[in-house]
């Protein structure tokens, strides 16, 4: 008997903190009934050996993401201001030196 | 349509070796071979937890059997990583079941062929996930990032399964005469249908070129099949294990081993439903399945319920 018309169980994405003061990363994703079911079965999923802390559990279609078709005009902004980085700015040779 | 300059891009992107994510363009072609590789390979490791699963209630001590359960328990996760990988290409998970169970698609010949001892668990470990460790270090490297990212998860996890193989291997080899037939007998039986993994030879896997050329394979199958014998050959020696071929010489010109015949009309035999478990792998995966739609269906129902109780609450 297949069960092609049923549907299935919601996705879920993980993310997991893998140490004490680390941000949390992206681990992969898993279907779930629910958040509750959600969060344990990425715990046997992706938790297997300790490879995290805590564990964050969103529903996929929850989440907002930039597309890659306007990549470039999304992120521009950013190219043409050389002066937000420190490599801008010139330090006096004896200052240098002991850095 | 795709257009040639689509194309063109498309290929400049992977000879740079650029990952191809979720959304980004790709040809269509590429979808479907990551889609049948990647859901191929999925299915592989689900079956492959029941030759073994076969020996966890008979396992020899309390330590053998929460090894293996451990090692079942990982084949398990493996299926669940890439069945999400390849979902990112737009597919759903019930219908990638549904083609594996109900279907045409394929999994790993090596998995349809009996567990008749102790010692195969152990030879399965050496050599079957041994041969899977050479297949996924390669596809960790694979163009389509989520496929890419699925197998370095299972690589971290895979060495132990191989050494806890080769080290119960090692440790029956030198044994009692009973147990070192014992392993040799396994040996003898996996491995020709181990050498199989690797895929058909080069001249006869259509699929391959396209697959190197988009850079979602590495390397040829023959190219992995003698990396792996080669390395197989000293792991063998080390513990007094012999190979079933007559044929298998170093060959000093090429620094590689040389080896006999593959029996090739087994290979298809097999992936043609012939093999000596295939009809019970299917029956036990099917059964498996339907057995657990209540379960699913009853998460279903429970979660609706609590959302609504939550609902009314409020």
């Amino acid at each position: 008997m297949s069960e092609k018309n049923e549907k299935d169980w919601p996705l879920w994405e993980v993310f997991y903190q893998p140490n004490n003061g680390k941000p949390y990363e992206h681990a992969g994703s898993l279907h779930a009934a629910d958040a509750e079911n959600a969060l344990q079965n990425a715990r046997d999923a992706y938790a297997r050996r300790n490879e995290g802390i805590g564990i964050w559990v969103v529903p996929s279609n929850q989440i907002t993401a930039s597309t890659p078709e306007d990549m470039g005009p999304f992120f521009d902004p950013a190219s043409d201001k050389p002066y937000r980085h420190p490599q801008f700015y010139s330090v006096p040779r004896a200052v240098k030196k002991r850095s | 349509m795709e257009t040639q300059q689509q194309l063109d891009n498309f290929q400049a992107r992977i000879d740079a070796g650029e990952k191809i994510e979720p959304k980004d363009w790709m040809p269509d072609r590429y979808r479907q071979q990551i889609i049948r590789m990647g859901s191929q390979h999925a299915h592989s490791e689900i079956v492959g937890m029941l030759p073994e699963g076969n020996w966890i209630g008979r396992a020899p001590s309390l330590k053998r059997k929460l090894v293996l359960l451990a090692k079942v328990q990982d084949e398990a996760g493996h299926g669940l990583y890439l069945y999400s990988a390849i979902e990112t290409l737009g597919v759903s998970r019930a219908d990638l079941i549904d083609q594996y169970l109900y279907g045409s698609a394929k999994y790993s010949s090596i998995f349809n062929y009996p567990t008749l001892s102790y010692a195969d668990v152990c030879v399965i470990g050496w050599l079957v996930d041994g041969a899977a460790i050479v297949n996924q270090t390669k596809l960790a490297q694979s163009s389509y990032g989520p496929y890419s990212r699925a197998n370095i998860r299972i690589c971290r996890e895979e060495s132990f399964h191989k050494k806890q193989g080769y080290e119960m291997v090692a440790k029956l080899a030198s044994g009692t005469p009973a147990q070192r037939k014992m392993v040799q007998d396994a040996v003898n039986r996996f491995w020709w249908p181990t050498l199989m993994m690797f895929g058909p030879s080069d001249s006869d896997s259509p699929n391959s070129a396209e697959l190197i050329k988009w850079k979602v394979k590495l390397n040829t199958n023959d190219e992995l099949r003698q990396h792996f014998i080669d390395r197989t050959v000293m792991e063998a020696e080390a513990v007094n294990i012999t190979l079933p071929d007559p044929d298998l010489k170093f060959n000093q010109e090429t620094g590689h081993w040389d080896y006999g015949d593959i029996p090739w009309d087994e290979f298809w035999d097999v992936v043609q439903g012939n093999g000596v478990m295939n009809r019970e792998r299917m029956k036990a995966r099917r059964e498996a399945h339907e057995n657990g739609a209540w379960v699913r269906k009853a998460a279903q129902a429970y979660a609706r319920k609590k959302k609504l109780s939550r609902e009314q609450a409020s």
